[in-house]
């Protein structure tokens, strides 16, 4: 991304959630971006939303209460109505537990596997919840770009908004593998956060963002242990912006995601 | 919103490679389902397998996406020169402004499911080269498409279950909309593998016999896998009069149940509208409907429900998922080329297997010829997602 960048994809920061080891949520996350707090890490605390009826709270997963969980405070707090905003749902991988029971059932004698298991096994689970949850019949967008997938949900999010002319909840959220699996892809623990992206500034508003690709090398965090998190959970790739919106810094932040190209967003408070 | 052109399109399925095949078993009415003997899979079932998709070798520089996933998307890329078209669109357009957005909802997770059957006795641990970028994720199908064309674009998968490869359409529709790239890739690649043979019957949506979808004793799934893709380009004038466009997408949520569609297919009526809207025509305008007809009960009930709410009884329509299979995360970018062949070749698509079909629709059970001008391709999925695609001609 060079020159002008007038014409690419943006929109407003209307409203944030923010869940991941030791940031319980937006407000806590932004003092530590900010650097007004200490971070403490701790593991992620995940519960599943008053507004999912008792079947399917009972029946959720990690991945499915974290995605909520960031995208009803990012909602609640931009005083939003959740029923009437199209989505977007990215992810590197569904529930990483729920996927290492399937395939230990799937290797044994009698290779049942439970349907609940089954249809918690889709991509598309949280944004299926979701629907449940808040009554949402808008469109919902489920992506998976591996590491990249934050990026790339805020890349379709933008598009959205700057096309349709319609707010957009992105929600970006990662979570652990057990063993086996977690050899092969170590991702330690359970990382959410969600934008309200708005044609149009809200009443409360973290400022603007535009977006496009670019081959520069991605930004780090100044802080060590948060670049830690930021290089071990894919959605939190997310968080040099959010520290730049913590901060109310306004320039561009690069962000991992694919092989050859980055995201450079341009972000003005 | 502003019609695209599909310059190329092809499909690989349990038809056959390319289009060619494709178009003529659905001509002829045949089905390519058998009885399911995919490895060692004991269940009473029918299943759409590409013939030979393991023997398909993938490049050297490419081995670290080796798996069935993507060795049927290399087979569906190499059939009616679609590879040199996108060849060809990097030349024209560079290879940063062309994107990739593909659709699967299982990609190569058979790879690990296998890994699984030989994990090490005492420490549990999966065997060594198990890799779980280049098959188990999700995006694994774009990474090779990208890789294989040295493309730089902006890229990812779309994994919506059964309706990813038609929201696919949706992304790249806006990607070149907002004038970030100038032409995409679009599609969608699912392969055979345990976790939906295995988790479909849990559910008992798979049939113990070639599906028959929308026909009154219609009692499952068969599921098959296939590779589809797309070239989309904006339209350039002049256009052939068989010239294929991508005149409207409609995308909805049903917000109703994790596995069941609401039963009066609310969500399903809301999309076919919203696509109908953004191509600016009205249901008598559309000649074909390719049904999403999976032959659930349940599935194809909300379904013609909302057909008749919308369309009434007249316009044809048929599912032909008795040919091909349920191809899941593939199924909405097979049923887009088999859109454009009817367009292409003027027939209308019958439904092998199907008998006795649900009354007050005009249903066709045989191909038949027609004059065919645009298409309505409807694709739903687990969770209440759901998309369709307006498709025509030219002229």
């Amino acid at each position: 991304m060079t020159g002008p960048t007038r014409s690419l994809p943006g929109a407003w920061i209307s409203g944030i959630g923010l869940l991941g080891p030791g940031l319980r949520d937006w407000p806590g996350a932004a003092a530590i971006l900010a650097g007004e707090a200490l971070w403490v890490p701790a593991d992620t605390v995940l519960s599943a939303p008053e507004q999912l009826p008792a079947a399917e709270r009972r029946r959720s997963v990690r991945v499915v209460k974290l995605a909520l969980t960031v995208g009803l405070e990012a909602v609640t707090a931009a005083g939003a109505d959740a029923s009437a905003l199209a989505t977007v749902f990215s992810s590197s991988g569904g529930d990483g537990h729920n996927c290492h029971l399937i395939c230990e059932a799937l290797a044994s004698d009698d290779r049942q596997v439970s349907p609940t298991r089954f249809h918690n096994s889709v991509h598309n689970a949280a944004a299926g919840y979701w629907g449940i949850a808040t009554g949402a019949t808008a469109p919902a967008a489920v992506l998976c770009a591996f590491d990249g997938s934050f990026a790339a949900g805020l890349l379709e999010a933008l598009v959205q908004v700057s096309v349709e002319r319609v707010p957009s909840l992105l929600i970006a959220y990662d979570a652990d593998y057990p063993e086996p699996l977690r050899a092969a892809r170590p991702v330690p623990d359970a990382f959410g956060t969600a934008l309200l992206l708005t044609p149009e500034p809200g009443a409360t508003h973290f400022g603007r963002i535009r977006a496009g690709l670019t081959t520069a090398a991605a930004d780090a965090l100044a802080d060590p242990a948060l670049d830690t998190l930021r290089r071990a959970i894919p959605a939190a790739r997310s968080l040099p912006l959010l520290a730049a919106i913590a901060r109310g810094e306004a320039g561009r932040i690069v962000l991992d995601y694919l092989d050859h190209a980055r995201v450079a967003v341009d972000f003005s408070a | 919103m502003n019609p695209l052109l599909i310059s190329r399109y092809t499909a690989t399925s349990c038809l056959g490679r390319g289009i060619g095949p494709m178009r003529d078993a659905l001509a002829a009415g045949r089905s390519g389902l058998k009885h399911c003997d995919f490895d060692g899979v004991a269940l009473e079932t029918w299943i759409g397998e590409v013939a030979g998709a393991d023997d398909e070798a993938l490049p050297e520089h490419l081995r670290g996406f080796d798996c069935r996933n993507n060795r049927l998307a290399q087979i569906g890329f190499e059939q009616d020169g679609f590879a040199e078209a996108v060849r060809d669109a990097i030349r024209r357009y560079g290879p940063d402004r062309i994107g990739v957005f593909l659709g699967t909802s299982t990609a190569g997770i058979l790879e690990t499911e296998l890994a699984y059957q030989r994990r090490d006795r005492a420490s549990g641990a999966l065997p060594a080269g198990f890799n779980y970028a280049g098959s188990h994720n999700p995006f694994s199908v774009a990474a090779f498409v990208q890789a294989a064309f040295g493309l730089g674009g902006p890229a990812n998968v779309v994994s919506s279950a059964c309706s990813s490869s038609a929201k696919v359409f949706a992304s790249a529709r806006r990607m070149i909309e907002a004038g970030l790239i100038d032409a995409a890739i679009v599609g969608g690649v699912d392969s055979l593998c345990l976790t939906t043979l295995y988790g479909f019957a849990s559910l008992e949506l798979t049939s113990k016999q070639a599906c028959r979808p929308f026909d009154l004793g219609r009692d499952g799934i068969s599921i098959g896998e296939a590779a589809a893709f797309a070239l989309l380009e904006r339209v350039s004038e002049p256009l052939a009069d068989d010239a294929i466009l991508l005149l409207g997408v409609g995308e909805s949520s049903d917000a109703y149940h994790m596995s069941s569609p609401h039963p009066e297919g609310l969500g399903a009526r809301r999309a076919m509208e919203a696509a109908l809207t953004a191509a600016g025509l009205e249901p008598g305008d559309i000649d074909y409907i390719n049904l999403h007809g999976t032959a659930t009960p349940s599935n194809d009930s909300a379904e013609s429900k909302a057909v008749r709410a919308l369309f009434g009884a007249a316009t044809a329509c048929s599912s032909t998922k008795g040919a091909t299979g349920h191809t899941l995360g593939a199924a909405g970018g097979v049923e887009a080329v088999i859109a454009a062949l009817a367009l292409r070749d003027g027939f209308l698509p019958g439904s092998p297997n199907t008998c006795d079909p649900e009354p007050d629709m005009n249903y066709l059970l045989a191909s038949r010829p027609a004059r065919v001008r645009r298409v309505l391709s409807n694709s739903f999925g687990f969770g209440g997602t759901n998309c369709s695609l307006v498709i025509g001609r030219a002229q």
